[in-house]
C-alpha cells in the first residue's frame, strides 16, 4: 500500500534520502583515498615535486569530501533503530555483526589514521606518513565490504535460521554471510564503480585547469608550469582509472545481473519491463507501458540480448513480471499485484546507471587517445611534461580550437556522470527489491518502528532534508573554491629527514593544517 | 559469566571509552567560547583535539553497532524511544564534525565565527542529551511487552534525567579544561586551569547529588565504592590542577568520568531497558541478547580488534603529544591563502599555531 503519509512511506523516504546522500561522498572517498595515496607513493619514491603538489591538491579535496561522508554515515548507523525498530529486532542477530565489524575493523582505521595523515606531514617520516593514507584507503574498502555484506544479506538471506521461539532471524554461518556470491559480486561492482567515480572526478577537475591554462597560454598570459605538470599527470591518471574501472564496472555489472536474474528475477524483469516470460528474450532500449494492465505500449528491442545477459546464451527463456508475481503470490499469499515493485523506476534506474556510467567510461578511453604523448603521434606534436597536452586525433592532426574547447568542457562535465550512475544504481537495487525489506522474509511495511508517530517522522524527514540541502551548498562551494585554486605549487615538500631528533625542534615547526 | 553478560560489559566499556575520549573533546568545544578570546585562541584550542576527535567519535559508532549486534532489542527500543533526542544528537554530531573539519578551510572571519558558534552549541547539547538518555535508561521507561514506548516526549525530561544531562555537560567541561591545560601553553593554559577550578567545583556538587540519587534509588551494592571513587577522582583532579600537575589532573578527571559511567551501567545491570510498567516487560541482558553463535563470532572479532585499536590510537596520542600555543603574529605564508579572497581575512592576526614544549 503506497499512501503518502503512511509510516513506511515516510521511513522509506528518509532512508532513501539519507543513504543516497551518504552515497554521494562514499565512492569519492573510496576512490580519492586510493588515488591520493598512489600519488603520495609516487612522490615518496621519485621525489618529484609535481607528485607532491598533486598529493596536496587531491588530498585537500579528499578531506573536504570525507568530512561529509563521515558525518552522514553516523546518521545511517542510528536510523535502523529509529525508524526501523521492527526490522532491527528481526535481523539484528545477523545484520548487526557485519555492522559492528565495520566499526571495529574499518572505521577505527580510517578515523585514526586520517588524523595522523592530516597533522602528521611534518612529524612522521615520509614513508610512514604515506602508509597512513594507505591504511585509510584499506579502511574505506573494508567498510564497504562489511556494509555491502549486510546489504547483500537483505537482498539474498543466507547463513541463518528462524528461531522457532522468537520468530527472529539467527545467524548460523558467518562465512556464508561474508562470502556469498551476492556479496562478492556486489563488492566488485561497487568498488570498480567507486574508482570510476573518482577517476572521472580527477579527470574533470584536471581538465578544468588544463583548459584554463591553455587559454591563458593563447592569450600570452603567464602559466604556472608546476601546476600544469601536476594537473597533467593527474589527468592521465584519472583517464586510465576511468577506462580500466569503467571496463571493470561493466564486467562486474554483467556478473551481478546474472546473479540477480537467478536470485531476484522480479527485479531484473522490471529492469527490462519484460511482462511475459519469453524464450530468446529481447533487451529493451526504450519502453513505455501501462503497469495496471501489465504490458508495454511502446518497446524498442534488440532480440535475444536479454537472454544473453541473463544466462550467457541467446535462447534460454527469461521469466516475465506477470508470471513471477503469480508465482510469488502463490508462495507467500496475497495478490500478484502485491509483489510488483515500481516498474518504471527499476526500468529507468537501470538505464540511467548504465548510460551515464558508460559515457564516463567512453570519455576516459577517448581522453587517453587524445592526450597520448607517444604512441601514434608524430614527434613534433609531443609536448613537454609541464605543458598543456595537445589533443591529437591522428598522427598529425590536432583537434580544432572549437572542438578542443568542447573536449575540455565534456571532460569537465563528466565528473557528474558516475555520481548519477551510482545514485540510480542504488535506487534501482533497493526499490527493485520491494515489497521486501529482507527478500522473502520480511516486508518493508512490517519493518517500521511502531512507537514512532508520523509527526515525529515528518520532523526528522524535513529536518534532515533541510540540513542536507544546506550542507550540500556549503560543501559544493568549498570544493569548488579549492578545486579552482589549483595545486599549492608555492608549498615546499617537507624535508626528507622528517623525524625530529630532539623534541625542542618542534618549537620552530608549524602544525600543518592547523585550525 | 555468560556471553550476554560479557557483551553487556563490552558495551559499557565502549560507552565509557566514548565518554572518556570524546568527553574531553566536547569539553574543549565548550571551552572555545568560555576561554577562547579571539579566533586565534579558539583555533589553538581546537588544534588540541584536531587529530583525535574523529577517532574518539568512532567509540560511539562502535557502541551503537555492538548494541545492534549483541542486543538488537535494546538497540531498537532505545533509539525508537529516544527518537527526537537522537535526531537532535545526530544533527549536533553532523554540525560539530563539520565545524571541526571546515573551520580552518577558509581564512574568513565570518566563516570561522559561524563555525565557532556551531561548535560551541553542538558540544554543549550533544553531551546533555547523552546524559539525559542514559539516565532515563537507568531510571526505567514505560515500555510494553514488545519493547514499545508508551510515554510522552516530555516524560524524558524528568528531574533525575535532566540532572544526568547537566552533569555530563559540566563534567566534560571540567575534563576538557584539564585536557586543554595539559595541551596548551601561554595564557590559554592559565585560563584553562582557572576554569577547571570553577567547573570542577560545580561538577563535584552535581556529581555528589547525582551519584547518591543513583545509588540509593537504582544502585547495586557494587556501585557504592565506584561512586565514591568518582568523587575522589574529582577531588584529586582539582588538587593536581591546583599544583599545576596537569598530567595527573587529567588522569584523575578521567577516573571520575569512568567511574560515573560505570556507576550508571552497574545500576542498569542486569536490565538493559527496565520497564516501569511491570518488571516482566523489562528488556534484560538475557532476553534482549543475540544468539550464542553470533556473540561468539563477535567476541573473536572484538578480541582481535580491540588491542589493535588501543595500540594505534595510543600511538596517535603519542605522536601529537606536544603542547600547542598561540605564538605572537607570524607572517602568513602565501600558500595559506586562496586566490580571490582578499576581503575580511584576518591573515595578519590569524597565524598558524605553533607547537612548543
Ligand atoms: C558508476 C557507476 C555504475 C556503472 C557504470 C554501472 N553500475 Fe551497476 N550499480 C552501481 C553503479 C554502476 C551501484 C550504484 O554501485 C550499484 C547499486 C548496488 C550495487 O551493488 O551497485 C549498481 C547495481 C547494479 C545492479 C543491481 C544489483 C542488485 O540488485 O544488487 C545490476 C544488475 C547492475 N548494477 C548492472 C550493471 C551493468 C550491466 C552495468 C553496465 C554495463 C552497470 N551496472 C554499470
Ligand atoms: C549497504 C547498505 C545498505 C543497507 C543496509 C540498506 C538498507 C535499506 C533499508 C533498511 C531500506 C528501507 C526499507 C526499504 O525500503 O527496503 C532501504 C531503502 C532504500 N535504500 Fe538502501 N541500504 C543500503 C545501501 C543503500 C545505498 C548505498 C543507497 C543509495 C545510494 C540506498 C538507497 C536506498 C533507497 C533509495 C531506499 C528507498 C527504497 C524504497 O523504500 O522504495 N541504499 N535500504
Ligand atoms: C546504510 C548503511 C550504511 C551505514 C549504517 C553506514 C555507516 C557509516 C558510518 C557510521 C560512517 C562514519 C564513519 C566514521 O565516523 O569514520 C560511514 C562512512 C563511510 N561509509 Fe557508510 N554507511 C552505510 C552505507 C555505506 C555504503 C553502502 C558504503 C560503501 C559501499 C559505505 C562506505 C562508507 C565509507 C567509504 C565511509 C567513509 C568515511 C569513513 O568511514 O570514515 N557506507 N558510514
Amino acid at each position: 500500500m503506497y499512501t503518502a503519509l503512511a509510516e513506511d512511506t515516510l521511513a522509506r523516504w528518509q532512508f532513501g534520502l539519507t543513504t543516497v546522500y551518504h552515497y554521494i561522498f562514499v565512492p569519492l572517498t573510496i576512490g580519492l583515498a586510493a588515488i591520493t595515496a598512489g600519488l603520495e607513493t609516487a612522490w615518496v619514491r621519485t621525489d618529484r615535486e609535481k607528485y607532491f603538489h598533486a598529493t596536496k591538491f587531491w588530498g585537500k579535496l579528499f578531506l573536504i569530501n570525507i568530512a561529509l561522508g563521515v558525518v552522514t554515515g553516523i546518521v545511517q548507523e542510528f536510523q535502523f533503530g529509529m525508524n526501523w525498530s521492527a526490522y532491527s529486532r528481526f535481523v539484528g542477530d545477523v545484520f548487526g555483526a557485519p555492522l559492528a565489524m565495520e566499526a571495529l575493523l574499518a572505521f577505527f582505521f580510517e578515523s585514526t589514521f586520517i588524523g595522523l595523515w592530516i597533522f602528521g606531514w611534518d612529524r612522521l617520516p615520509r614513508k610512514i606518513h604515506c602508509a597512513c593514507l594507505w591504511i585509510v584507503s584499506l579502511g574505506t574498502v573494508l567498510s564497504s565490504y562489511f556494509i555491502l555484506a549486510a546489504n547483500s544479506w537483505m537482498q539474498h538471506p543466507v547463513g541463518y535460521r528462524i528461531d522457532p521461539a522468537t520468530g527472529k532471524a539467527q545467524l548460523t554461518d558467518i562465512g556464508a554471510v561474508l562470502f556469498q556470491k551476492t556479496t562478492v559480486v556486489v563488492v566488485a561492482h561497487t568498488l570498480t564503480a567507486a574508482m570510476l567515480t573518482a577517476g572521472a572526478f580527477v579527470v574533470g577537475i584536471s581538465a578544468l585547469h588544463l583548459w584554463r591554462d591553455s587559454r591563458r597560454k593563447n592569450r600570452g598570459a603567464p602559466v604556472d608550469t608546476n601546476a600544469v605538470a601536476a594537473m597533467r599527470s593527474s589527468l592521465r591518471l584519472g583517464l586510465v582509472l576511468a577506462a580500466i574501472a569503467g571496463l571493470g564496472t561493466a564486467l562486474s555489472g554483467d556478473s551481478l545481473a546474472k546473479v540477480m536474474f537467478e536470485q531476484q528475477p522480479m527485479k531484473m524483469a522490471s529492469a527490462e519491463a519484460l511482462w511475459e516470460t519469453e524464450r530468446s528474450a529481447p533487451f529493451s532500449v526504450f519502453a513505455y507501458g501501462d503497469v495496471a494492465e501489465g504490458r508495454n505500449e511502446i518497446d524498442v528491442q534488440i532480440p535475444g540480448v536479454l537472454s544473453f545477459l541473463a544466462h550467457g546464451d541467446f535462447s534460454t527463456p527469461v521469466p516475465g513480471i506477470n508470471d513471477i508475481a503469480a508465482a510469488e503470490a502463490a508462495a507467500f499469499g496475497g495478490q500478484p499485484a502485491d509483489y510488483l515493485p515500481q516498474v518504471a523506476i527499476a526500468y529507468w534506474g537501470f538505464r540511467v546507471m548504465i548510460g551515464t556510467g558508460m559515457v564516463s567510461f567512453l570519455v576516459g578511453v577517448a581522453g587517453l587517445w587524445l592526450t597520448r604523448n607517444r604512441l601514434w603521434l608524430s614527434p613534433q606534436f609531443r609536448t613537454r611534461h609541464d605543458a598543456v597536452p595537445r589533443l591529437m586525433v591522428t598522427r598529425n592532426r590536432e583537434l580544432s580550437t572549437t572542438a578542443s574547447a568542447w573536449a575540455w568542457r565534456i571532460a569537465l562535465f563528466t565528473l557528474a556522470l558516475p555520481l548519477i550512475a551510482n545514485a540510480s544504481g542504488w535506487i534501482f537495487t533497493e526499490m527493485g527489491r520491494q515489497p521486501w525489506v529482507v527478500y522473502g522474509l520480511m516486508r518493508t511495511a512490517d519493518a517500521v518502528s511502531p512507537a514512532v508517530s508520523t509527526t515525529e517522522q515528518l520532523i526528522t524527514l524535513l529536518g534532515f532534508a533541510g540540513l542536507y540541502l544546506t550542507l550540500a551548498i556549503v560543501e559544493v562551494r568549498l570544493l569548488a573554491r579549492y578545486a579552482s585554486a589549483g595545486p599549492p605549487t608555492s608549498e615546499r615538500p617537507p624535508r626528507a629527514s622528517t623525524v625530529p631528533s630532539r623534541p625542542s625542534e618542534h618549537a620552530e615547526k608549524p602544525l600543518s593544517f592547523a585550525y | 559469566m555468560q556471553l550476554p553478560d560479557v557483551w553487556f560489559v563490552v558495551i559499557a566499556v565502549l560507552w565509557t571509552g566514548y565518554f572518556f575520549l570524546e568527553g574531553f573533546d566536547f569539553g574543549v568545544g565548550i571551552l572555545t567560547k568560555l576561554i577562547g578570546r579571539d579566533s586565534k585562541e579558539r583555533g589553538a584550542l581546537i588544534s588540541t583535539i584536531g587529530p583525535v576527535w574523529d577517532g574518539n567519535e568512532v567509540w560511539l559508532i562502535t557502541a551503537a553497532g555492538a548494541t545492534f549486534a549483541a542486543f538488537p532489542d535494546w538497540y531498537a527500543t532505545m533509539f525508537s524511544t529516544f527518537y527526537l533526542p537522537t535526531f537532535v544528537i545526530l544533527v549536533g554530531l553532523i554540525l560539530r564534525g563539520l565545524a571541526l573539519e571546515y573551520r580552518a578551510k577558509r581564512d574568513d572571519l565570518r566563516w570561522k565565527r559561524n563555525w565557532d558558534v556551531i561548535l560551541f552549541w553542538s558540544s554543549l547539547v550533544v553531551p546533555f542529551l547523552w546524559g539525559l538518555l542514559l539516565a532515563n535508561l537507568v531510571r526505567g521507561l514505560p515500555i510494553e511487552a514488545d519493547g514499545v514506548y508508551v510515554g510522552a516526549l516530555a516524560d524524558l525530561f524528568n528531574p533525575y534525567a535532566v540532572l544526568g544531562g547537566l552533569l555530563a555537560v559540566v563534567l566534560f567541561t571540567f575534563h576538557g579544561a584539564v585536557f586543554a591545560a595539559l595541551k596548551t601553553d601561554g595564557a590559554i593554559r592559565g585560563r584553562a586551569r582557572d576554569l577547571a577550578v570553577k567547573a570542577g567545583l560545580i561538577t563535584f556538587a552535581l556529581a555528589a547529588f547525582f551519584l547518591v540519587w543513583t545509588t540509593v534509588e537504582f544502585g547495586a551494592p557494587a556501585s557504592i565504592p565506584i561512586a565514591i571513587l568518582g568523587l575522589a577522582g574529582l577531588i584529586a583532579a582539582l588538587e593536581a590542577n591546583r599544583r599545576a600537575r596537569e598530567g595527573w589532573a587529567f588522569v584523575f578527571s578521567g577516573v571520575s568520568v569512568v567511574a560515573v559511567t560505570v556507576t550508571l551501567f552497574l545500576a542498569l545491570y542486569p536490565d538493559v531497558v527496565p520497564s516501569t510498567l511491570t518488571a516482566q516487560w523489562s528488556l534484560t541482558v538475557d532476553n534482549a541478547a543475540s544468539g550464542d553463535y553470533s556473540l561468539q563470532i563477535m567476541t573473536w572479532i572484538a578480541g582481535f580488534a580491540t588491542p589493535l585499536v588501543l595500540l594505534y590510537q595510543g600511538w596517535t596520542y603519542w605522536v601529537f603529544r606536544q603542547r600547542i600555543g598561540a605564538p605572537p603574529t607570524p607572517a602568513p605564508t602565501p600558500a595559506d591563502r586562496l586566490p580571490g579572497q582578499a576581503t575580511t581575512t584576518e591573515a595578519g592576526k590569524e597565524g598558524r599555531n605553533h607547537v612548543s614544549r
